[in-house]
């Protein structure tokens, strides 16, 4: 389709295709089949969402479990054994099963509708990085029927999400349990880089006529960081596991101590994944930030291109920090002080946006729908977040405070405070672009409020235990520690939580079938994505957009007031 | 307030309550740390709670604010000034971190080497040819006699990590590789800690417990442990309800006697030539019936009892098991029931335990217990 | 969709963006180099440490002929590229030809090479830490090289089929770039392993 000059514009209602009404499905088989072999992005963005919400309830499953167990010491509800494995399971559900496809369907969602393209670049490889992805987490399940353990429970992973060797060696693991982890893992890393690929080639290659690298709206920009992050950051797992499998299976001794293999190596091969893969968890959520909260101020958002510069900055110093994780093991002064100075460099720009993001709200109109209250929720537990981040960076400090619930209260605060929350955020937002519906608004509020309770009373009160010496990954403890109130306190908070989550799951369900009609634009916003139909068309627009500044909506909404005077 | 009611806990591991140098030092860059992100935190949540108070909109309202898309003179005030917080921060740890990590080893220093198995911890002093398990002992190092504990850490299977909150950060424990750390206890005392670093099934029950003696107190222990243990006469009676006695100052009546007095005390000289073997169970529980069924089972393949045949590396040393109050790293309390126990099935007190069931008789158990409890 | 009058579009002539074959093929080969980036880390890392033989300096002859033809597969690649940019069918054909040829005796170069350390030096993956560290980044580069060959080969029967045209050049240009790195692995690959590493 050419691009078209229109007469001046009347409105968005005169742009949308009212002819883009689906034809009638047809049987549920075909129905089924229409999804399975789909290439549309928008379609495997909601494929992604709903995976990672299912292994969502999943892995908070297992974090119930791991509750109970500990709500008193030398409980016996689970043996040593299964938790080991519920907690293996927990943290590797929900980074790669629940984290990665969550957001990569976002991003498969939105950014060829924020740029005005048609599609992915590459649909079909989107179509099988899903697959491999789906199926690298139906064989990681797999693991707890499959085969038999060396105790017969099962072969779930049981060497923790990090996987350190040399537990993971066949010495030491003679079951299959690292195996189930490293094969799982890796193919779901080859479907995480076959997205990266996309969405980068999507974001240089396929934007509309008009959309200067200046002009892009945010959420693109931190998608292709994350990308960036994504290629640079999994191949070293995905080497580190491969070189796994070679001493498990072919004899090799690359984390063999008795050859003279090392056990540090693996730690410095896994952090350098896993220190950037925190950051392509949260750039996700900093997108949605960029997004949502501009639009519940009224305002632009404020200092776009520090933003950018700070995102991307983020993404680089990102990769530079890794041993941060490995304070305690060994390295010389020197290196401890080169990884302190690192990763406090990296608050500089995560604060710039932070910052940022204030002035954003400042000299607004801030309205208060369900997607603004995750997102001030987000804003203030982002602080903290940081803030015991830096705690942790202060290498001297950090050889108490590494392994213990300090550690695990700081990462679920990043996680679940910021991520989860700005993923409610996000999915309470472009829901109704998604399905043409709005989530019910009072739901939203119990879903809100039930949360912020309960997250505030797990991971502010986790904190504690970690100062007073319990160490994490533990399946029980013991009760003269005084420890036990405090994790029966943390444990009560995840049942809060999980009744939050039940309520929110009601909602998605409840308001597809009897939601209220969205409309193109429910939230008044500014962005390409709302100039189209709710949900859009297969072909996403019905006209290719050109465009003249980052809000082209706002400049057909205020064209007395256009930003593409300002550019 | 509820870090009050943990502190007040009979067994303190809180990383506040500090009992040497390196814990101290890292506590006061702590409280520093604390301090400027209390004050940052403080601060930026404040001006988020005036923003999203001050500027709600108001009902009705449908008009946007002026639109403001930036300023460079706010952003470099921003960047610059935490810069300038970072480099505090960045060379107050520096410091810190410098002067603990790279402390010089005094030559009256105390040479400590831990080993971490799974799930239990190994503790040799090479300088008094001491070897022992799960319970460190280490004087008392004040101002005027310091003697601070200077210690090279490895790992005999997998990865730990040696944590003791009140005597300083913890120290990862690999193998294939020497970690060093140092502490100069200034109060006696007990203080517990466990392994940081997941290192498999019984992880959670790799506890630590550190004694502080005073010098005196140490010396004793030291000398102790460095007493040998004897191989007792060996064997006792013969088969089943037969009169044959072999053992010269056992002092039986024969047949079935359970003599718990008649034990040989530990430090007679082995007597030899009055052996014969055993070509059944023996009767009696006593040590030398036990610790004939220790040597001659396998529980030498894995034990040393100094001065006996009993040489093995790979479980822990227990020449002198009884000096201790607890076994299984820490998990079971010392006494006869529990080590009965232990001995008849590891795995009921410990699943996961590297230990195995020997599946001795009771008799056995019993006999091969009270030849332990003669390990003081 | 409503657009904006084309007139504000301030003196964009033409919209040019990259394209995406050059692109995609760019984030692939970030990617694969963070992967070998590794295992020569594991490499350089592990050199010395062998608790036992045979050793680097024992064992490893440089192999010149093989590099030369890889390494010199990649000027033909290029006259190849050059030939299917002006429509010369037969040239590209040919200069095509030569590269998979060449890539082939490196490939056939190696695996003797391989034979030799496996049967006469009894060096293996699980012989010690050098095995595991040789097989390992040599046969990672390896299995690039037969995939780049088996793509090649794929080409060059659309070829030899007369299904390439002057228009798939930029296809041609893609997977060559997938070739040049391949080389440019195996230069880093030589140096660590015959230079460094002897």
């Amino acid at each position: 389709m050419g691009t078209e000059s229109m007469p001046a514009p009347q409105g968005i209602e005169t742009a949308v295709d009212r002819t883009a009404v689906v034809s009638r499905p047809g049987t549920y088989l075909e129905l089924i089949h229409s999804w399975i072999v789909t290439v549309d992005h928008k379609r495997l963005g909601i494929l992604y969402i709903c995976y990672a919400l299912v292994f969502l309830l999943v892995a908070g499953t297992e974090a119930l479990l791991i509750r109970i167990q500990l709500f008193y010491p030398h409980n016996d509800f689970v043996s040593p054994f299964t938790f080991n494995r519920l907690f293996t399971m927990h943290g590797t559900t929900m980074v790669f099963l629940v984290g990665m496809p969550i957001l990569f369907g976002f991003g498969n969602y939105l950014v060829p509708l924020m740029i005005g393209a048609r599609d992915m670049a590459f649909p079909r490889l989107n179509a099988f990085s899903f697959w491999i992805s789906a199926f690298a987490g139906l064989l990681l399940y797999y693991s707890f029927i499959g085969g038999v353990g060396l105790y017969g429970t099962g072969s779930a992973p049981d060497v923790a999400w990090f996987a350190y060797a040399p537990l993971t060696e066949r010495p030491f693991s003679p079951g299959h349990s690292t195996d189930y982890w490293a094969v799982a893992i890796l193919a779901n890393g080859i479907g995480s880089i076959g997205t990266a690929i996309n969405i980068l080639a999507t974001f240089f290659c396929m934007r509309c006529k008009g959309m200067t690298l200046s002009r892009i709206p945010l959420l693109p920009w931190l998608y292709a960081t994350m990308s960036f992050l994504v290629l640079v950051a999994v191949s070293p797992l995905t080497a580190a596991q491969a070189m796994l499998l070679i001493d498990r299976y072919l004899g090799g001794h690359f984390f063999d101590t008795q050859m003279g293999g090392s056990a540090i190596l693996w730690a410095h091969f896994f952090w350098i994944f896993g220190h950037p893969e925190v950051y392509v968890l949260v750039l996700p959520a900093f997108a949605f930030a960029n997004e949502i909260i501009p639009v519940f101020s009224r305002k632009a958002i404020f200092g776009y291109p520090a933003m950018v510069a700070a995102s991307v900055g983020i993404g680089f110093i990102s990769l530079g920090v890794w041993a941060h994780h490995m304070f305690t093991i060994g390295m010389t002064s020197f290196g401890n002080a080169f990884f302190t100075l690192s990763t406090m460099l990296v608050s500089i720009p995560t604060g710039i946006k932070t910052f940022n993001w204030l002035a954003t709200l400042w000299g607004g109109k801030i309205r208060f729908a369900t997607p603004m209250l995750f997102s001030i929720a987000f804003l203030f537990q982002w602080v903290i977040a940081g803030l015991t981040g830096i705690m942790l960076s202060v290498s001297a400090w950090n050889w108490q405070l590494h392994n213990s619930y300090f550690v695990v209260a700081h990462f679920h605060y990043v996680l679940v405070g910021a991520i989860v929350f700005m993923i409610f955020a996000a999915i309470y937002y472009w829901y109704p672009k998604m399905t043409g519906r709005m989530l019910d608004d009072r739901l939203g509020k119990w879903h809100f409020w039930l949360m912020v309770i309960g997250f505030h009373v797990t991971f502010d009160v986790m904190h504690f235990p970690g100062l007073l010496g319990m160490p994490r990954q533990i399946f029980t403890y013991e009760p003269d520690r005084g420890w036990t109130l405090l994790n029966q306190i943390v444990s009560v908070g995840g049942f809060i939580q999980g009744i939050a989550v039940l309520i929110f799951v009601y909602n998605m369900v409840h308001s597809y079938f009897r939601g209220v009609e969205a409309g193109p634009d429910p939230w008044d916003a500014w962005t390409l994505e709302w100039s189209t139909t709710s949900p859009p068309p297969a072909y996403n627009f019905v006209v290719d957009p050109v465009v003249a500044s980052r809000r082209p909506l706002w400049d057909l909404k205020h064209p007395e007031d256009p930003d593409s005077a300002f550019e | 307030m509820i870090c009050a009611c943990a502190w007040s806990a009979p067994s303190s591991t809180s990383i506040f309550s500090n009992k040497t140098t390196p814990a101290h030092e890292l506590n006061d860059l702590s409280m520093f740390v604390l301090g400027i992100t209390g004050l940052i935190y403080v601060g930026v949540s404040s001006l988020l709670v005036y923003a999203i108070v001050k500027f709600r909109a108001r009902k009705g309202d449908t008009t946007e604010p002026p639109q403001v898309f930036g300023s460079m003179q706010i952003e470099l005030s921003w960047t610059i000034i935490p810069i300038l917080i970072i480099v505090v921060l960045f060379l107050t740890t520096a410091r810190v971190l410098f002067s603990v990590q790279d402390a010089q080893k005094p030559a009256y220093a105390l040479d400590v080497i831990v080993v971490g198995h799974q799930f239990w911890w190994e503790f040799r002093y090479p300088q008094y040819n001491v070897v022992t398990a799960n319970e460190l002992h280490l004087p008392l190092s004040s101002k005027d006699a310091p003697r601070p504990a200077f210690m090279k850490l490895t790992s005999a299977d997998v990865m730990h990590s040696f944590w003791v909150p009140q005597l300083d950060g913890k120290t990862d424990v690999l193998p294939n590789r020497v970690n060093e750390m140092w502490i100069d206890p200034h109060e006696t005392g007990l203080y517990v800690g466990q392994c940081a670093q997941f290192c498999g099934a019984e992880h959670a029950k790799m506890l630590l417990r550190v004694y502080v003696d005073t010098p005196e107190q140490f010396k004793q222990w030291i000398a102790n442990q460095q007493r040998m243990q004897a191989e007792l006469t060996a064997v006792p009676v013969g088969p089943q309800g037969s009169a044959a006695q072999t053992a010269p100052n056992a002092g039986n009546q024969g047949g079935l006697v359970r003599t718990a007095t008649s034990k040989v005390p530990p430090n007679s000289p082995p007597t030899h030539g009055n052996v014969t073997p055993n070509t059944g169970e023996a009767q009696e529980i006593s040590a030398q019936a036990g610790q004939y069924v220790f040597e001659h089972e396998a529980c030498i393949s894995c034990h040393t009892v100094a001065g006996t045949v009993a040489t093995g590396r790979y479980g822990p040393d227990l020449t002198h098991l009884m000096s201790r109050d607890t076994i299984a790293s820490g998990a079971v309390p010392n006494t006869k029931e529990k080590l009965l126990a232990w001995i008849g099935d590891p795995n009921q007190l410990k699943p996961g335990s590297l230990m195995p069931a020997m599946h001795l008789s009771d008799r056995q158990n019993e006999q091969i217990t009270a030849y332990l409890m003669t390990l003081k | 969709m409503a657009t904006v009058p084309l007139e504000h579009v301030k003196g964009e002539g033409e919209w040019k963006l990259p394209s995406r074959g050059m692109v995609a093929m760019a984030c692939l080969i970030t990617a694969e180099s963070s992967i070998f980036l590794i295992f020569v880390v594991a490499y350089l890392y592990y050199l010395g440490r062998d608790v036992s033989g045979p050793y680097p300096k024992d064992v490893l002859e440089i192999p010149y002929f093989g590099t030369v033809c890889l390494l010199s597969s990649s000027g033909f690649i290029m006259l190849a590229e050059r030939a299917i940019e002006h429509a010369k069918m037969a040239a590209f054909r040919l200069w095509w030809g030569v590269t998979i040829l060449l890539g082939a005796i490196f490939l056939v170069d190696t695996g003797m090479e391989w034979h030799k350390l496996i049967v006469h030096d009894h060096l293996t993956i699980h012989t010690n830490l050098f095995g595991t560290c040789f097989y390992s980044l040599v046969g990672l580069h390896a299995s690039h090289v037969i995939i780049g060959m088996l793509m090649m080969l794929v080409t060059m029967g659309f070829a030899l089929t007369g299904h390439v045209r002057v228009e798939h050049s930029y296809r041609v240009k893609v997977l060559a770039l997938y070739w040049h790195f391949v080389d440019a692995v195996w230069v880093v690959v030589f140096t660590v392993v015959y230079v460094v590493g002897r």
